[in-house]
């Protein structure tokens, strides 16, 4: 055994130590928005930490998994009708009703998975995509639930959230910051297991993978309910937030998809800090082009041609590999006790 | 003979919608491109027909001269300027290039053309029906699209397995690397793939406009249309993927006729069904 007290492996750097605490300061700065922001900021923090969440779990779908997913818009309009359904119909506490959301979003996830899995690649992108259409189009239908004009929360339901305006806001805020960090966490949490190194054997090759021992299927399937389970929570908050629902805007594919892909192909597909860094220019980018209308969507589309051609690996991809900054880091490295680099004599 | 009208009429509508499936299985078994603009570049044949329409008077089928060459040149330009760079073992950058490409045009259209609803004028052929039977008409428009989508996928056959070039695509679509040692120039291959798919895009496009309304959000939906018609016929099989969009059209329009509202629904619910009970289509040819 001497041989192997020699080296030790290890995943942390010290970019990695300090990145940590880089982040956490940001979490806290965000935290602490109801001290130094008003009502503005708070909702524009909420709707920052939901669109993190969102890029999170495509990004553990597209650039861990290999599952780009093109009709994620299902499980944000499932999470928020499944809101609508069990605080009206069924008389559950609003707060109990994410929760139960994002486990509607897991059930319906699973039926929908064994439909499109049996596609490959970019096939596979437009499955997820008519799944989202019929979802959307079977929801129109539904006229209980207010058919294609949609529904709005009665004020029983917004009021059982908590008494006040402030205080309702203050709520939907900690569970959105709540969300954000939850699901980098998660990611995080995932990709040092087991899982982590089976989702990226199959994303390297699903053939080598599955002859190592990797069950294939069942490590997609756990990934694409857990991804869709935590986006119907996201789903339920953003319309526990708007108070309104209808078919259209709930199964949108710009605002749950495009804008999504977008985010995470710009900061940096296949990386955690990817969502992060390509959340923070979307909200930069939308506070300065916004008002362009349709430009600023060419603008969006051309970026992110532009840097999956020229850059694939994003922004924070070429920071990464300019300053060798890992700040979650999921790469195994290797120490030599004496301090010497590895790969020396 | 209410139904008899439906299922003919939804054969019919399966002609156009085999014409927007042509183009995407002509560039994925050439190239294992999925083109997620293919839908938009339809809409944009469509207004250019509108475009060139209105400015010159003439009528939409004679503007097809105009608009069927400079989609071909624009699929050509296409592919050598932008998508020849994405191709690889990963299906990321295709798939997302071509994805944001789709945004872009659709926003590029509602800038140019805005929201309104649009419609090719198409002149007495509009209403021209023939009457087949007592109670029994079908519409003389409706038959020429039909027959067009039949005389497109010949020609691709021929094309395809009686010609040098058809040869090229072959190989080019077996093995990449074998035919640019045979001397073939892959990227000029698959920049004629992309031209003669956006060329048939082109007549999609102004078939689409004369027969119903567009505007310029409706392009995912075509794209939509177009790829359960691709999976339902098969991967790799033309007449399949002619065989995909009659089914797709009349479970529609049957659809919508037993449940008024649903035909959109109905179409993607068939689909569903079939994926799950024929996953590689009814003809398939190709693997993956």
């Amino acid at each position: 055994m001497a041989e192997t007290a020699q080296y030790r492996v290890a995943t942390a750097t010290r970019t990695s130590r300090i990145g940590l605490l880089v982040l956490l300061a940001g979490v806290v700065f965000l935290a602490m928005t109801p001290f130094w922001g008003g009502r503005a900021e708070m909702r524009l923090v909420v709707e920052f930490c939901y669109f993190l969440a969102l890029a999170q779990m495509w990004n553990l779908l597209a650039g861990y998994a290999g599952l780009v997913s093109v009709g994620q818009q299902a499980f944000v309009g499932l999470g928020g009708y499944a809101l609508f359904v069990f605080s009206i119909w069924l008389g559950v506490h609003p707060l109990l009703a994410l929760p139960l959301a994002g486990v509607t979003a897991a059930l319906f996830a699973i039926p929908t998975a064994l439909v499109v899995f049996r596609l490959r690649g970019a096939y596979f992108a437009i499955g997820t995509w008519v799944t989202a259409e019929v979802y959307r189009l079977s929801f129109a239908q539904v006229s209980e639930l207010g058919g294609g004009s949609g529904m709005s929360l009665p004020i029983g339901v917004i009021k059982a959230v908590a008494g006040s305006r402030s205080e309702r806001e203050l709520v939907v805020f900690a569970i959105g910051v709540a969300l954000a960090v939850a699901s980098t966490g998660i990611v995080y949490w995932l990709l040092r297991s087991r899982y982590g190194l089976g989702l990226t054997a199959i994303r390297d090759s699903e053939a080598a993978s599955e002859s190592l021992g990797v069950n294939n299927f069942r490590t997609k399937l756990f990934v694409y309910v857990l991804a869709a389970s935590i986006t119907g929570f996201i789903g339920a908050l953003i319309y526990l937030q708007k108070f309104r629902i209808a078919p259209d805007a709930a199964f949108s594919l710009i605002d749950w998809t495009a804008y999504v892909i977008f985010i995470v192909v710009i900061g940096g597909i296949g990386r955690i800090e990817g969502p992060i860094v390509g959340t923070i220019v979307f909200f930069i980018l939308r506070e300065f082009l916004a008002d362009l209308g349709s430009w600023y969507l060419m603008i969006l589309g051309l970026v992110a041609v532009i840097i999956m051609l020229r850059a694939p690996q994003g922004i924070w991809g070429l920071l990464a590999a300019r300053f060798d900054l890992h700040f979650f880091p999921v790469q195994r490295r290797l120490y030599l006790r004496d301090g010497r680099p590895p790969g020396g004599p | 003979m209410d139904w008899v009208n439906a299922v003919i009429q939804g054969v019919l509508v399966g002609g156009l919608y085999a014409l927007f499936a042509t183009g995407l299985s002509l560039i994925f078994g050439v190239m294992r491109l999925v083109n997620i603009a293919h839908g938009d570049l339809i809409v944009l044949s469509s207004f250019l027909c509108l475009a060139i329409v209105s400015g010159l008077g003439l009528h939409p089928l004679i503007v097809l001269a105009i608009v069927v060459p400079l989609m071909f040149a624009l699929g050509y330009a296409l592919q050598r300027g932008l998508l020849n760079f994405t191709l690889g073992p990963d299906i990321l950058p295709p798939l997302l290039v071509t994805f944001g490409l789709s945004i872009v045009i659709q926003n590029a259209l509602l800038e140019v053309f805005s929201a309104d609803s649009q419609k090719l004028p198409a002149g007495e052929l509009q209403t021209a029906s023939l009457q087949i039977v007592e109670g029994l008409a079908v519409g003389v428009f409706p038959m020429i699209v039909f027959a067009c989508a039949i005389a497109v996928i010949a020609g691709l056959q021929f094309l395809f397995y009686r010609t040098t070039l058809g040869s090229a695509f072959r190989a080019t679509s077996d093995d990449a690397d074998t035919a640019r040692l045979m001397g073939i120039d892959n990227r000029h291959i698959f920049a004629l793939a992309m031209a003669i798919s956006l060329a048939v895009v082109a007549l999609a496009g102004v078939f689409l406009g004369m027969r119903t309304s567009f505007d310029p959000s409706i392009g995912p939906g075509r794209l939509i249309y177009a790829f359960e018609a691709v999976i339902i016929g098969g991967l790799g099989s033309l007449w399949g993927t002619l065989a995909g969009g009659i089914i797709l059209g009349v479970s529609q329009i049957v659809g919508g006729k037993l449940f008024p509202g649903a035909d959109q629904l109905a179409g993607h619910v068939v689909f569903l069904i079939l994926l799950v009970v024929r996953p590689r289509g009814l003809f398939p040819r190709a693997v993956d």
